[in-house]
C-alpha cells in the first residue's frame, strides 16, 4: 500500500503533525505497513517494535488534539542503528555476542529523540559492532542497496542509509567511527552527517573507538539533517568528552548562500583511484557552487596518506580495549560447557564474535602491547595531531573542504576480496574521525547504471553549519530531486 | 622469634608495600552508585558498575579533593595535569575488561611517610600515589563462583612505598602510620576488616651487606596490622631457609593462610602480566590548578606528626606524644585542654592526666574520645584545682571519677565535699605537733635512724585531716618537727 508519506522529509511530517493534516497513527501505519512489504528484500531491519510506535503515535495524538505543546520532532517515525541502546527493545549491535539482550536504559541520543517527539520504528542491521563498510559483517542479515539489491548499502550504517533510501522511515541515526555515516549515506543517496566529536553524546553508543565514534544523522533532505542534529546534540554529563558548547539552530544557516564561500580541494585526495563517474559528478557539484559565487581554492593535506594506517592502529587497540567486557556473563550470550574460567572466555568471545571483529581486536591487543604501544598506538596519536594540523593550516584559506565521499559507488556483494581492499573503501572518510572534525555527504548525481553518488564536505571544528548550509546549495543545484530507487513506491 | 633474629644477623630484608585505600566518597569514582559497606549483593550497581555496553565513565572529583589531601599531607610532588588510564586484565569481578586506574602519569609522587619507631623517626619514601576503581568481590560457593559488583568501582588510591623497609614492624608502622593519617584527613575510615585499607607486601632478602636485591616475592590477603607482621615475619623466614638451602627465591605471589599461619603460591610472576596500559579516551585529562591546591592545603588539619614533634616539644615523653597522635579525637581534646589551661607545666600534667584517668575510665565504660562525658574544659579545671593548691593530687583523682560520672563542676563537688587542701602552715604545724606527740616512740625511733617511719607520721597527719594535708609542707614542717 502505498500513501503520500513514505518519501515525506522529517520537516514536513512534523508540520504535518503539528497542524493536524496528518495523524502519528497514519504515519506509523503507513511506515510499518511498508517495512512489511518492502523490508523482506532489502533487510534493513532487525527489530521492528509495532506496539510502541503505535503507543508512542497514539501519545502524540492525543497531544496534539489536548492542544498540549508538541516537539520539533512530534510524529516523526525514525529508524535507530543497533549500536544505540534503547531501552527495553533488543540491541544487537550486529553480533551474536548479545544476542536476547535487552537494554534496562536509553542512549543520550534516544531520550532525546523521545523528548522531541520522535517515534522508534525499530533497530536497523549494521556491521557487527560497526566495524565495516558494507553491512556484510552483520552476524544476523544481510542489507541490500535498495538502488541495486545486488550491491551492498555501505556500512558500517547500511541498515540506516537503507531504511532512509528505500522510505522506511523518515530519518534514521547511524554511528561513524571511520565513514560509517558518509559512506553509507553515499551508496544510498542519502544525506549523511558526522558532527563534530563531542557535539553529540556518546552516552549508550555500543563502543567501538572512543576517540572517534560520533553519532549523527541520514536523512533524505539536508535541512532534515540541520533538523534532527539539533534535536540530539548538546552536553550531556554522562559523556565527559561531550562538549559544554551552545546547540545553534542549525535550520538558520540554510540561507541558500554560498558568495565567497572558500572551498578548499586538496589534491591528495583527487590524485588517486577515482572512478570516472564520480570525478564527472563531483566536477558537475563544483561548477554549481561556483556558479552560485563559490571560490575552488586548491590546498594541501600532506599527511593525508598516513591517516589509513593510523586509523587501522587507533580504531582496533581501542575497540579491543572496549570489547574486553564481551564474555556473557552480565549481558548478551555465554557459551555452555566451559570447563573453566578461561574456557568460558574463549568459548563465548570465539562463538560470539565474528571473524572481522576477532581480527581487529588482535590487531589492536597487539599493538598496545607493552614495548609496541610507543611504535604503534602512540605514534597514531601523533600522526592524528599532524593531521589535524593540516587542517588547521588549511581552514585559514578555505572555509570548507571538498572531496568525493567515497573512491567508487556502490560495490556488488562479496566484491572485496580481502579485508585490506574493504579498509581501502574508507580512505576519503577517515581523516576526519581523526581530526574530529565534522563532515557531510550529500548526494550529488547518480551513475550511468542508476548508482548514487554522494560528495562530503569537512568542517571547522563546531562548524556544522557551514557545512550544512553548503550541502543544502548543492543539493538543490544537483541533488537527486525527487529520484527514487529501482522506481518503487 | 629467636630463629627470626639469628637469620637477621646474616640476613636483610627488604620490604616494600602497595596499599590500596578506600577513599570515603558519597559515590563511586566513575558512577553515581553509593558507596556502602554491607549492602545486599549487586545492589550498589548501574550500567557504568555493569560494564554495560554504551556506558561511560564520569569522574567524582571528591576523589580528586581526597587523593590530593593525602599528596599534599605526604609532601609529594603533585602533577598539574595527569591521564586516568585504561589497565586490562580478564576476571569475573572486573566488569569492563580494563581497571580504570593510573600509569605512566600518577597524580602523585616522591613523598614521604615519617614513621615514629621506638626512639626515633624513620622516614619511609612513598614512589607514588595515584587514583584507580576498585574491582568487585569474587567468593566461591562449592563449584561456583559469585560475583559482587557492589565495591566494583569504589574510589581508591593506591600509595606505593620505595622498597625501604627492613623488618615485619617497620612494615607494620608503616601500615599504621598510614591507616592513622587517612583517617586523620577524613579521606577514609581505613577499616582493614571492611577491606577498606588493604595491603601487598613485596619481600626479599639479600645477605647483609650486599647491594643487588634479591628476588621478591608478593604477599597477598594481608588484612591486619598483626598479619602483616606474622606473613612478612614467616616470608623472610621462608626465602632465607630456601637460600641457605641452596634453592633460589621463585618471584611469584603468595596468599596469605592467617588460620594456618602460612602462605601458599598462588601464581608464577615469572612473566609479568601485560596490562596494555593506554590513556583512557572517555576521560579527559585531570588539571589540577592554584587555586585547587589552595582550597587543599587552607583545609588540611595540623597533621599527625607536626602535632607529635609539637607535643615532643611541650615536653611530653615520646611514648605519650605517640598515644595522643593515634586518634585525631585524641589530640585535639589535648589541644583543648591546654588552650583551657596554659601553663609550661601543663602538657605534661594533662597528657598524664588524660591517658591515665580520662582513658581509664572511658574503657571501662567501653567508650571511645568522641563519647567522653567529660569534655577537656572540665578536665583542665580539675587540674587547675590541683595545680593551684586548692586540692591534692589524691583528692583531684576522686574530684575527676565524680565530675566524670555525675557530669558536676569540680569545684562545685569540691564545696560539696569540703576537701580543699590544707595549706596554711600554721594550721599544719599545730596538727604536725599532735601528732608527732602522741607518737614519741615512733619519733624516738626515727631520730636513732629508722628512715621508714616518715611515712607513718605522713599519714598520721593525712588521716588527721581527712586527706587534706597538702603533702609538701606537711612533709616540710614534719621534717623539721622531727629534726631530719
Amino acid at each position: 500500500m502505498s500513501g503520500p508519506t513514505e518519501w515525506m522529509s522529517v520537516t514536513e511530517t512534523a508540520e504535518k503533525v503539528a497542524s493536524g493534516e496528518l495523524t502519528a497513527a497514519r504515519i506509523v501505519d503507513n511506515y510499518l505497513a511498508r517495512i512489511t512489504n518492502v523490508d523482506r528484500e532489502i533487510g534493513a531491519y532487525l527489530a521492528v517494535d509495532g506496539d510502541q510506535a503505535r503507543k508512542a503515535a497514539a501519545e502524540i495524538d492525543r497531544k496534539r488534539t489536548a492542544k498540549e505543546p508538541l516537539g520539533p520532532l512530534a510524529g516523526v517515525p525514525v529508524a535507530l542503528k543497533d549500536t544505540l541502546v534503547t531501552k527495553g527493545l533488543a540491541t544487537t549491535a550486529g553480533s551474536k555476542i548479545l544476542e536476547g539482550w535487552i537494554p534496562p536504559y536509553d542512549a543520550a541520543v534516544v531520550e532525546r529523540l523521545r523528548a522531541a517527539g520522535a517515534i522508534v520504528l525499530g533497530k536497523v542491521n549494521c556491521d557487527e559492532f560497526a566495524m565495516g563498510s558494507s553491512t556484510e559483517r552483520s552476524a544476523y542479515k544481510k542489507t541490500k542497496n535498495p538502488w541495486d539489491t545486488s550491491r551492498v548499502p555501505g556500512g558500517s550504517s547500511g541498515g540506516s542509509s537503507a531504511a532512509v533510501a528505500a522510505g522506511l522511515c523518515a530519518a534514521s541515526l547511524g554511528t561513524d567511527t571511520g565513514g560509517s555515516i558518509r559512506q553509507p549515506a553515499a551508496f544510498c543517496g542519502c544525506v549523511g552527517l558526522k558532527p563534530t566529536y563531542g557535539r553529540v553524546s556518546r552516552w549508550g553508543v555500543v563502543a567501538f573507538a572512543s576517540s572517534l565514534d560520533q553519532v549523527g544523522p541520514l536523512t533524505r533532505t539536508v535541512r532534515d539533517a540541520a533538523v534532527v542534529l539539533e534535536a540530539i546534540a548538546g552536553l550531556d554529563p554522562r559523556d565527559s568528552t561531550s562538549l559544554d558548547v551552545p546547540v545553534p539552530k542549525y535550520t538558520d544557516a540554510l540561507t541558500g548562500d554560498v558568495k565567497g564561500l572558500r572551498v578548499g580541494l586538496p589534491h591528495e585526495y583527487f590524485d588517486g583511484t577515482i572512478d570516472d563517474e564520480i570525478r564527472a559528478a563531483i566536477e558537475r557539484t563544483k561548477a554549481a557552487l561556483v556558479e552560485r559565487g563559490a571560490v575552488m581554492v586548491d590546498i594541501s593535506l600532506p599527511n593525508t596518506s598516513h591517516a589509513l594506517p593510523a586509523y587501522y592502529i587507533v580504531a582496533p587497540a581501542e575497540a579491543s580495549s572496549n570489547l574486553a567486557r564481551y564474555d556473557g556473563i552480565r549481558f548478551g550470550k555465554a557459551a555452555s560447557g566451559a570447563k573453566n574460567l578461561l574456557d568460558l572466555y574463549v568459548r563465548s568471545r570465539g562463538a560470539g564474535f565474528g571473524p572481522e571483529v576477532k581480527r581487529r581486536i588482535m590487531l589492536g591487543t597487539y599493538a598496545l602491547r607493552s614495548g609496541y604501544y610507543d611504535a604503534y598506538y602512540k605514534k597514531a596519536q601523533q600522526i592524528r595531531t599532524l593531521i589535524k594540523r593540516d587542517f588547521d593550516t588549511a581552514f585559514q584559506h578555505v572555509d570548507v573542504v571538498l572531496t568525493p565521499t567515497t573512491p567508487t559507488a556502490a560495490f556488488r556483494f562479496g566484491a572485496k576480496a580481502t579485508p585490506l581492499d574493504m579498509y581501502l573503501a574508507d580512505v576519503f572518510t577517515l581523516a576526519c574521525n581523526l581530526a574530529g572534525l565534522p563532515g557531510i555527504s550529500v548526494p550529488c548525481g547518480l551513475t550511468v547504471d542508476g548508482l548514487p553518488v554522494g560528495v562530503q564536505l569537512m568542517g571547522r571544528t563546531l562548524d556544522e553549519a557551514t557545512l550544512l548550509r553548503t550541502a543544502d546549495v548543492i543539493e538543490k543545484a544537483v541533488g537527486l530531486g525527487n529520484r527514487r530507487p529501482g522506481g518503487r513506491s | 622469634m629467636t630463629a627470626l633474629s639469628d637469620l637477621l644477623e646474616h640476613w636483610e630484608p627488604v620490604i616494600g608495600l602497595e596499599v590500596h585505600v578506600q577513599l570515603a566518597t558519597q559515590s563511586k569514582a566513575f558512577s553515581p552508585s553509593a558507596v556502602k559497606f554491607g549492602a545486599p549483593a549487586n545492589s550498589l550497581t548501574d550500567p557504568v558498575v555493569l560494564g554495560m555496553p554504551g556506558s561511560l565513565p564520569s569522574f567524582n572529583r571528591q576523589a580528586l579533593v581526597h587523593a590530593l589531601r593525602l599528596g599534599v599531607a605526604t609532601e609529594s610532588k603533585i602533577r598539574a595535569r595527569c591521564r586516568f588510564a585504561r589497565k586490562h586484565y580478564f576476571y569475573p569481578d572486573l566488569p569492563k575488561g580494563y581497571q580504570i586506574s593510573q600509569y605512566d602519569e600518577p597524580l602523585c609522587e616522591d613523598g614521604h611517610l615519617d614513621l615514629i619507631l621506638a626512639g626515633e623517626v624513620r622516614r619511609v619514601r612513598l614512589q607514588r600515589i595515584h587514583l584507580e576503581e576498585d574491582a568487585g568481590k569474587n567468593t566461591h560457593v562449592g563449584a561456583l563462583s559469585h560475583v559482587d559488583l557492589n565495591r566494583a568501582g569504589v574510589a581508591l588510591v593506591e600509595v606505593v612505598s620505595a622498597p625501604e623497609m627492613h623488618s615485619a614492624d617497620e612494615a607494620a608502622e608503616f601500615m599504621r602510620a598510614l591507616h592513622r593519617l587517612v583517617r586523620w584527613l577524613e579521606i577514609s575510615e581505613a577499616d582493614m576488616e571492611k577491606g577498606q585499607l588493604r595491603c601487598d607486601a613485596n619481600v626479599s632478602v639479600r645477605r647483609r651487606g650486599e647491594d643487588r636485591l634479591g628476588t621478591r616475592t608478593e604477599l597477598k590477603n594481608i588484612n591486619s596490622f598483626r598479619f602483616v607482621q606474622n606473613a612478612i615475619e614467616h616470608e623472610i623466614v621462608r626465602q632465607v631457609r630456601l637460600l641457605d638451602d641452596g634453592q633460589r627465591i621463585i618471584q611469584e605471589t603468595r596468599l596469605w593462610d592467617s588460620e594456618r599461619g602460612t602462605s601458599e603460591s598462588m601464581r608464577s610472576k615469572e612473566t609479568a602480566e601485560d596490562y596494555r596500559y593506554f590513556p583512557d579516551p572517555d576521560l579527559p585529562p585531570l588539571v589540577v590548578d592554584a587555586e585547587l591546591m589552595g582550597t587543599i592545603l587552607r583545609s588540611l588539619p595540623e597533621l599527625p606528626n607536626q602535632r607529635f614533634d609539637r607535643y615532643v616539644k611541650l615536653g611530653l615523653a615520646a611514648d605519650d606524644a605517640r598515644t595522643l597522635i593515634s586518634e585525631r579525637a585524641l589530640a585535639e581534646y589535648f589541644d583543648a585542654a591546654m588552650k583551657a589551661h596554659p601553663g609550661e607545666q601543663s602538657g605534661r600534667m594533662i597528657a598524664n592526666w588524660l591517658l591515665t584517668e580520662l582513658l581509664g575510665a572511658l574503657n571501662a565504660d567501653g567508650k571511645t574520645i568522641e563519647e567522653t562525658p567529660m569534655p577537656a574544659e572540665r578536665l583542665s579545671e580539675v587540674l587547675r584545682l590541683v595545680e593551684d593548691g586548692t586540692i591534692s593530687g589524691k583528692i583531684g583523682k576522686e574530684i575527676f571519677e565524680e565530675s566524670y560520672r555525675t557530669g558536676d563542676a569540680p569545684s562545685a563537688i569540691v564545696e560539696r565535699r569540703g576537701v580543699q587542701q590544707i595549706s596554711d602552715e600554721a594550721a599544719l604545724w599545730e596538727i604536725v605537733e599532735q601528732v608527732v606527740s602522741a607518737n614519741s616512740r615512733q619519733a624516738e625511733a626515727y631520730a636513732s635512724g629508722k628512715d621508714g617511719l616518715f611515712g607513718f607520721f605522713v599519714g598520721q597527719v593525712m588521716k588527721a585531716t581527712g586527706g587534706r594535708a597538702n603533702p609538701v609542707i606537711t612533709s616540710d614542717l614534719l621534717h623539721k618537727r622531727l629534726g631530719r
